[in-house]
Formats: C-alpha cells, structure tokens, sequence
C-alpha cells in the first residue's frame, strides 16, 4: 500500500487529493456565491419600509369638555371608540384582533366582528369567535395645550384611563 | 458530404465577375424582387410542405416554438382520458391572463384616487373594455381550477412517480405561484370587495403573532408583523400595498410562472414524455406502417447519454405518430374548446365590480374568492392555523409525496387499478363524513370559547385545538393507518390526497352557501337578514 500511495504522489498524472489550484478554485467559487447571496440580501432591504405612511399616529381628538360624561364617541376615520367615564378617559380600537375587519359596536356595549363572528365584551376582552386576543387600548394623553391626544400605533394595558 | 467530387451544387449561382452596363445583374435583380416572397418564405421556413414523415418530423424540430415538442408522439399521449388536456387548457389560460392584461394595463391606473375610477372607464367606456376586463377575471378562475384539476389528474394516474418526482414539485410551484397571481390581482379594481379580501390577507400574513403572542417572543422576533410590513409596505391595505400588488402582479409573478412553466415543459420532453402504463407499448394491435425514412439528418451521438442497455432499434417507432401534424390537431382543438369557453363567459357574465373601497366599512360577509372560501372557513377557527399553518402542510405534504410514496409501479393508470379507485371511493366517504360531521358539531355546539367550563382556555389551546386542526390530524391517521392496511405507500397517497380533495370541495361550498352576514350559518342566501 505505501508503495503505491508513493508511487501515486510521485506521478504526474494523478494529483494528491487537494492542491494549491483546488484549493483557489474552491475559495473563488465560494467568495462568489456569497458576495452574490450578501447582494440579494441588500437588494431585498429595500422592500422594507423604513418610515411607514402612517408614522406620525398622533392625533388630536378634541378637548376634554366636549365629551360628556358617560359619553361613547366614534371615530370612523381612526376606528376608535372614545369613552368618558368618572374613572376618566378610555379608548378602544375597532380593528378585531383576528383578521383586521372593523367590529361593529352594538347597544349593549359589546363588539361583534362581521367576517368571522369574533365577540368582544364592552372592555374589549374576547367573548367568543376566533379572535386570539383582546380588542387593543390606544394610549391617550394631554397636549401641552391640553388637548386630548390618541397615539393609534402604540397601545396600553386594559383598564388604562386618562384622568382630565 | 455533398460536394464529395468537387463539383458545384448547381442550385447556388457561381459569383462571377460584372462590368458596367450588364444587364444581367439588373435583371437578376428583377428577379429577385418579384421572388423575395418566396425567397423569404423559404429563409424562414428551412424546409418543404411536411408531407414525409421527415418534413414532418423538420416542421417541429426546426421550429423555435414547438421543439419543445417531440417529432414523434407516443399514441397514448393523445387519448383523451390520458391528460383530459387539462395541461394545454391552464397553459393557454396563462396565455389568454397575460394578452387580456396587458391590453387592461393600457387604461389601468394603480393609485388608491384613480383605480376603481380606471375600472368603471374600463367596464364602461372603454371600447371591449368589458369583454376584456371579464375574459381576464373569468380566466383567472379558470386557470385556479383547470390547474388544481391537472394536478388531480397527475396524482391519480401517478405521474408523480420517477423520473417525474421533480416535476410535481415544480408543478406545486406553479400552483402557489397561480394562487398568488390571482390574490395579487383581486386588489387592483380597488373595490369594497378587493379591499376587505386583502385585508383579510395581510392580516394572516401577520397571524404567526398568535404563536409567538402565546410563546412570549413577539417583541423579539416578530415575523408576523415583518411579514405584514413587507406585503403593504404599511400597517394598513392603501397606496403602498396597491402598488406592491401592482409589481407582483404585472411583473414578478407572470415573469417567474413563465420561466417555472418552461422548465415544467422541458422536463416533460427530459422525463421520457407523458407518462404511459407498460401495456401501452405491449398491445399486439398491429399499428400503421411508417411511410417515412427515418434517418435523420443529424446523428448528436446522444446513444451515449442513454440510461438503458441497448438502444431498440425499429421498436421505439411502434405505437407512435408523428407530432405534425396529429397532437397539433389535439393541441388545437383544446386551445380552442379553451377560448371559445372563456369568451361565453366573458360576453355573457360580467365580472364583480362593487362600490369603491371603505376602510371604515366592513363588507359583511367578506369573502374571499372562491378557491380560497375553504381556507376562509378554517381561518375563523383559527387565523394562523387555518391561514398559514394548514396551508403550509399542505402543500408541503403534496410536494413531498413523491419522496415518500416510491413505490416501482405502473404509470399512466388511474387509480393505479380497481384496489386505488376502492381506496379512494372510501377515503372519499371518510373526508365527507368527517368533514360534515365537524362542520355540524361546531354550526350547532360551537367550539371551546362557547362552553361554559373551556370558555377561557388560553390562545394556544384554541390555536392548536380546532375543528381545522382535527379534520387535518384525522386524515393524517386516516391515511398512516391505509399504508398499514393495504401495506402499500401508493395507496396511503390516494387516500390522503382523495381526503385533501372532498375535504376542499366540501369547505369550500360550505363557506359560498351557508356562511351569511358575521360568518353565521344560514341555508341559503334568502335567509340573510336584511339590514
């Protein structure tokens, strides 16, 4: 065996098992396939928006003595529902959890989902349906000149009140 | 070869020498102008009238667009219960989507003020802008179902077996990529309808939520959300997500479907043809003699790539025609049923249009298109189960099942035979029964958030544990325990793609004629409430 693994070595015809060339040849290809991958990834980059069109989700809702109280004001264009009670101010989103339908608020105070029949109580916890979680808190606060502020893209704990 | 002795061909003028004033090279010219028609002809077409078999065989072979095709076809490819020429009638329905589109791109405007403004002048003004617009929506659907009923006819005479186990899983491919095609392009007339579907959408996009919400990761690894994000390019369906779709539709999909189709095509011709049970070549009916000379003009040597151990000389030929022009005929005829089916439609029945988009309206019901009311249905068990998870089994599970079931057996049968078309009439009356016995339990006792004491079950249990997610475990068992009684791969396959089927059709005509106003169940429309 030792002569004739020798005898291979020696010969020109048969190369050991890597050489100098094999070794270049396998580093080339593979720096190529990566500076190819590492180029998808920064071409795909793009696609993913850096600033959303709804980014500024500030929105003033109105002062607090234009809401009576025990009031429930909707907001169509925010799909929110605003309510004053003598704990003090609350918000609940209308967007369902599920699949992002608008739920309908019915007299008795509670949420029903039209596409999928998601149920929600008046505090927007799950009653039934297939929704995985509660209807969303919006977080609410006082502009400097004491407006009440609705930040639609950044939710709080249930039971959250605004006192003002 | 030809110029063996040295002497001229004389059909080629030798070039001689001119002077001035010859006429003959002005004459010359006369004659060629008043013979460039032909001359033309024969530059484009390098051969003569395919009258011989080797003109014929020179037509398709020498032809850019029908090389893909064989100069000689195997009989049992052209029998019509061999294919049902479903491949061809999707093909054409490509075909047929990317003319009309086009066309539908001249007066289309993709801007969340313009689009459904676009769609009313398309619908109403534009000049066949109505045919055009309804031949393209009525297509769509067709080429959804001509290709699940394609890959029905592939499963079920097995042609998914080797060499072919690659291209069933290309075929899967264009199968997601159709189904794109079609959600990507159900929002563009940005109507009430196309707004709530792809809504609907986006939000499953984002539904992996609900597993990490339960697993306690979302603030770390919120791919949902990034899903969501990169689909709308917002948090909500408006002008970022209309032209997202737009691009997908126009150009991305149709772009990689045809490239995907090509590849489906040319591995056909690579895979040995259309796949044919033995007895197709054995039968002793005596087949036509061949008045050809078969020698061909070329010889590439491919004797060397062959797999087999010697070539059969004079046997090949049996049982075949020549391509040009029989399976053209066949072709033709499928093409045609194809169009004339499409233009019916389209003349006769108007394609949706209803009011504009309302981001603070709900439609009510909101369905989706019909090849996806199946998946809609499991979706208001559970979003992401119904909406990602099943799907991805699914057809995950279809692409795999050449890889599992690889069984050497006949091709080209259906059913592969009395025992397959028995297990499938079984599985077909299991998939029914527990489909509507599922469908029954949860219309009349509802699920767990309806009882009393598993009322507040947390999210995870509900995700895991649904009527969709029972219906799948039950025909995962159904067919385990067929390949352990009929101790047969191939016939655990037809049972679990015969559940997969009824179980499609029976949810998906649940969710078009009992599913009303919030998803409740009615029998028939008539009985919706009226608001």
């Amino acid at each position: 065996m030792a002569a004739d693994n020798n005898h291979i070595e020696t010969s020109q015809r048969f190369a050991p098992p890597a050489t100098r060339r094999d070794f270049l040849g396998l580093a080339a290809t593979w720096s190529a396939i990566v500076a190819f991958v590492m180029a998808m990834l920064g071409a795909l980059r793009l696609p993913m928006p850096s600033v959303f069109p709804e980014s500024n989700s500030r929105v003033k809702l109105g002062r607090p003595d234009r809401f009576a109280l025990g009031s429930a004001t909707y907001f169509s264009k925010l799909r929110l529902w605003l309510f004053r009670d003598e704990a003090g101010f609350k918000a609940i989103s209308s967007v369902c959890t599920h699949l992002g339908c608008v739920a309908e608020r019915g007299v008795d105070g509670q949420y029903l989902c039209p596409c999928h029949g998601s149920k929600f109580d008046e505090i927007g916890a799950v009653k039934g349906g297939p929704a995985p979680k509660g209807l969303v808190w919006v977080d609410l606060s006082l502009s400097p000149e004491g407006w009440i502020v609705a930040d639609t893209l950044s939710d709080v704990d249930p039971k959250t009140v605004l006192q003002a | 070869m030809s110029n063996v002795g040295g002497e001229h061909q004389t059909s080629h003028k030798p070039l001689r020498e001119r002077s001035i004033g010859d006429e003959g090279a002005l004459g010359e010219f006369g004659s060629n102008l008043i013979s460039t028609p032909v001359a033309l002809r024969d530059s484009i077409v390098r051969h003569g009238k395919p009258t011989s078999d080797r003109a014929k065989s020179q037509t398709i072979f020498s032809n850019f667009f029908l090389h893909i095709l064989p100069v000689r076809t195997h009989l049992h490819a052209i029998k019509a219960t061999t294919t049902l020429g479903l491949g061809v009638a999707t093909f054409v329905l490509f075909i047929i989507l990317c003319v009309t589109g086009v066309l539908l791109m001249v007066y289309y405007k993709p801007s969340v003020d313009q689009a459904y403004a676009s769609m009313l002048d398309i619908m109403h003004v534009v000049p066949t802008g109505r045919l055009i617009r309804n031949v393209h929506r009525w297509s769509a659907h067709a080429m959804v179902a001509c290709v699940m009923l394609h890959m029905a006819r592939a499963f079920y005479t097995a042609a998914y077996k080797r060499p072919r186990a690659f291209n069933w899983v290309i075929g899967m491919g264009l199968f997601v990529l159709t189904l794109g095609l079609s959600f990507t392009g159900y929002l563009l007339p940005w109507d009430q309808l196309a707004f709530w579907a792809v809504t609907i959408g986006a939000n499953i996009a984002q539904s992996p939520q609900e597993l990490t919400d339960a697993l306690g990761m979302t603030q770390y690894f919120d791919i949902g959300l990034w899903q969501k994000e990169v689909l709308l390019g917002a948090h909500q369906v408006g002008q970022e997500a209309l032209i997202r779709f737009y691009v997908l539709h126009i150009m991305v999909l149709p772009v990689v479907t045809a490239i995907l189709i090509g590849v489906h095509f040319w591995r056909i011709r690579k895979d040995g043809g259309l796949a044919r049970p033995s007895h197709a070549d054995a039968s002793s009916q005596e087949m036509p003699a061949l008045a050809s000379e078969p020698a061909p003009l070329k010889s590439y040597g491919l004797m060397a790539m062959m797999k087999d151990k010697t070539p059969a000389v004079n046997r090949e030929m049996r049982h075949t025609i020549t391509t040009w022009p029989n399976v053209m005929y066949v072709i033709g005829a499928a093409s045609m049923v194809t169009v004339l089916a499409m233009l019916l439609l389209g003349y006769f029945f108007d394609a949706p249009l209803t009011e504009m988009a309302n981001p603070n309206v709900p439609e009510n019901p909101a369905k989706a298109p019909w090849y996806f009311l199946g998946l809609q249905e499991l979706v208001s068990y559970s979003a992401f189960m119904g909406g990602v998870a099943i799907p991805a089994i699914v057809v995950l599970g279809l692409a795999l099942v050449p890889y599992l079931d690889r069984e050497k057996e006949d091709v080209g049968l259906w059913f592969s035979g009395a025992r397959g078309r028995r297990v499938t009439f079984v599985s077909g009356l299991f998939a029914a029964a527990t489909v509507i016995g599922m469908l029954w339990f949860t219309v009349s006792f509802g699920w767990l958030r309806n009882w009393e004491t598993t009322a507040h079950v947390p999210q995870i249990v509900i995700t895991l544990f649904n009527p969709g997610t029972v219906l799948v475990a039950l025909f995962a068992m159904w067919s385990v325990a067929t390949v352990r009684f009929m101790n047969s791969t191939r016939m655990g396959a037809i049972a679990l793609f015969t559940c997969f089927v009824v179980g499609f059709v029976i949810l998906t005509y649940f969710a078009t004629v009992h599913r009303g106003p919030n998803w409740d169940f009615y029998w028939s429309q008539s009985d919706w409430p009226v608001h």
